[in-house]
């Protein structure tokens, strides 16, 4: 069991901020379901440019949802300039601490108010957007761990991976990890990572991640196009579950749409292994 | 907080009153030790074999086929080095992708390349998507150069049965040696060992209200074994190390009572299991069954509550002093979701809201109804805080 803190337990029990706000003025969603936490934050400027109203939705721990909930407390009544300042050590020292494997909450919370913000100005998030992946299993950027290790002056990869989840799945990134805390730490590489490593065989995490993007961008705008759409269940190594949702449920030549293009685009831009199964009409999967 | 309505037995169980009167006299009067020459301890040595004829009963094996353990995860580690030491020439481990970790990741290091340690291959046996094992897979894996099969009897996370006596069948016909963790099993249904083609069993106490601390593990009589704690003689030089006389005894008790209270276990246990299940389902839109109902243990069940987070679950649920478990990746140690509901392919949307509960012969129907009282308000409000599933539960409505 954690050790939470009072505040925490408060915030998680009885959050005062959920929900969601009509055509909010910031807007921005961080992490997502497969990583087993996500949250979107909402909000609304008066006419003097603070933060009106704000609202979040999170799926996730008792941490991830008391830390969206402090979040909003802190940005509440804020201009832009002032809650672009809030750090996630304002988020975890609001709620009187979180524990060290938990930190990556905090993270989250200061993350979402970053995009809403960049997304708000119109201008880059830098975290996301000018980053380089580093963990493909979370999708964390070297920009992101850069500025956690700094601000944090974490001294190990597990201090990273409590802050940032990089690292935390396969362990791939470990090297990379390394090289940047020892950039930040002034100091050289313990051992310079060789620039041409064997790729790794990717993991089921990085996988997903890879077939979502995918997905999201090359297969469903061609089969909203035709009034249908598809969602990926699951993947197994290779092996790549999805269900064809709106037209394509009903379609009769679904299984051509299956092989003929979803299947291709995945083996073309993922991994020329994947075979895709439809799954979508079995009773099990509801 | 309310009262504790404990259903995390897969987890450990509740010490039972009677075992704790049975373990008494060891920690007072006789507190000799059982390889002593002299009457005082050597006394004590009868109740050591008192305890194992009790525990040998339960599982219908022979005394002399028992050696008491520290847990079941030195059984497991005994089992399998046992099994590697004695066909020093194969070098290929058969297990699962969902055992326990104490056999899983024994075996993953075993077939880690490292230093001053014998490279061993390993086939993991995928599962379909109620949890099941393919036979005939068993069968194409097994080689002339595997050295032994572990496969556990029943799942912790799932509580389904996988099928011991044909898998066992195989192995013996292939001449293969075979283990099972039978930690779950073991009490929660009737094993007969004497009947069974197996050659090696590993079960726990603190599953079958003794306490923590002991173990077991059966070694078919001519199956060849090489020690894995190496000290004294105590356990016909099979286990080094003083025997824990009142764990030892504890377990004798605990599987005089696990017998007894078989049939309570399948009927009664069962029917408050069934109960729950359908409450819960029929409380909370979205939610699944992990795992194949059918061949499945009558304590357990797995259930998913879609687009929530199981570490979010069992802390509301913790307010009202239900405790349950989780395979969501918050609970499990790690920020991936647990293996067994990986295994499944359970979908991530659903693996994270995974919540197992296992009962015991000491839940009531009161404690059942009660959870299926408090626990579809609780889904409902961390789907109102959660972002997704919105059209999806929308559209179930």
């Amino acid at each position: 069991m954690w050790d939470y803190t009072e505040k925490v337990k408060e915030h998680f029990l009885h959050p005062k901020n959920v929900g969601e706000i009509p055509n909010p003025d910031l807007d921005a969603t961080v992490g997502n379901i497969t990583c087993g936490d996500a949250l979107r934050l909402m909000a609304k400027l008066d006419k003097t440019g603070r933060i009106a109203e704000a609202k979040f939705q999170t799926f996730g721990c008792a941490s991830a949802i008391a830390s969206s909930d402090a979040l909003i407390d802190l940005i509440k009544g804020k201009t832009l300039d002032e809650a672009a300042k809030i750090t996630n050590d304002d988020i975890a020292r609001f709620l009187g601490g979180l524990p060290e494997a938990k930190m990556h909450c905090s993270v989250m919370g200061m993350e979402a108010l970053q995009k809403a913000i960049a997304t708000y100005r119109k201008t880059p998030f830098t975290l996301e957007d000018e980053g380089k992946i580093v963990c493909r299993c979370f999708g964390v950027t070297d920009k992101l761990i850069e500025k956690v290790v700094r601000e944090h002056n974490l001294r190990t990869i597990e201090e990273v991976t409590h802050y940032t989840k990089a690292g935390g799945g396969c362990g791939g990134c470990h090297r990379e990890i390394e090289a940047i805390l020892a950039r930040a730490h002034g100091r050289a590489p313990a051992q310079a990572a060789p620039a041409e490593r064997a790729p790794r065989a990717m993991t089921n995490l990085q996988r997903i991640n890879r077939i979502q993007e995918v997905i999201a961008s090359e297969i469903r705008p061609l089969l909203q196009a035709d009034g249908g759409d598809i969602e990926l269940v699951d993947v197994d190594s290779t092996r790549v579950q999805v269900a064809f949702r709106g037209h394509c449920a009903y379609c009769r030549v679904s299984d051509v749409t299956l092989k003929g293009s979803v299947e291709a685009k995945l083996r073309e831009l993922v991994d020329p292994e994947i075979v895709v199964e439809d799954v979508g009409d079995k009773p099990s999967k509801r | 907080m309310d009262k504790v309505i404990y259903l995390d037995n897969n987890a450990t169980t509740a010490v039972a009153p009677e075992v704790r009167d049975a373990m008494e006299p060891f920690l007072r009067e006789l507190y000799g030790n059982p390889s002593s020459i002299h009457t005082f301890g050597g006394r004590v040595a009868h109740y050591v074999e008192e305890a194992r004829e009790r525990v040998a009963h339960l599982l219908g094996a022979d005394p002399s086929e028992l050696i008491f353990t520290s847990c079941g995860t030195e059984s497991d580690n005994a089992a399998i080095r046992s099994a590697l030491g004695t066909s020093p020439e194969r070098h290929h481990i058969v297990a699962t992708r969902v055992e326990h970790p104490a056999v899983r990741n024994l075996c993953q290091l075993l077939a880690t390349p490292g230093p001053g340690r014998a490279h061993y291959r390993l086939t993991e046996l995928p599962v379909d998507a109620k949890g099941m094992l393919d036979l005939g897979e068993v069968d194409r894996v097994i080689d002339d150069d595997t050295a032994v099969v572990s496969v556990m009897w029943a799942n912790n996370e799932t509580g389904v049965i996988f099928p011991i006596e044909e898998i066992g069948a195989l192995c013996r016909k292939r001449g293969v040696l075979f283990h099972t963790d039978a930690v779950q099993a073991v009490g929660k249904m009737p094993i007969n060992l004497a009947r069974m083609p197996v050659d090696m069993l590993s079960l726990s106490g603190h599953k079958l209200h003794a306490p923590k601390g002991i173990g077991v593990l059966y070694v078919r009589r001519g199956t060849r074994f090489s020690p894995f704690i190496v000290g004294g003689h105590q356990e016909h030089n099979r286990r080094g190390g003083t025997e824990s006389v009142p764990l030892v005894a504890a377990l004798g008790k605990a599987a005089e009572l696990a017998e007894k209270n078989m049939a309570v276990e399948q009927t009664r246990v069962g029917a408050l299991r069934d109960r729950l299940e359908k409450g819960l389902l029929a409380g909370a839109p979205s939610a699944m069954v992990n795992g194949d109902r059918e061949h499945r243990l009558p304590n357990t069940t797995n259930i998913s509550f879609e687009f929530v987070e199981g570490e979010a679950i069992l802390l509301m649920l913790d307010q009202f002093g239900i405790c349950a478990s989780s395979g969501s990746a918050c609970t499990s140690g790690s920020l991936e979701p647990s293996h067994v509901m990986r295994a499944m392919g359970v979908p991530f949307t659903a693996a994270h809201g995974s919540i197992r509960f296992s009962l015991s012969v000491y839940n009531t129907e009161e404690e059942i109804d009660r959870v299926i009282e408090v626990l579809p308000p609780i889904i409902r409000r961390l789907r109102e805080i959660s972002p997704f599933g919105r059209e999806k539960l929308a559209a179930a409505k």
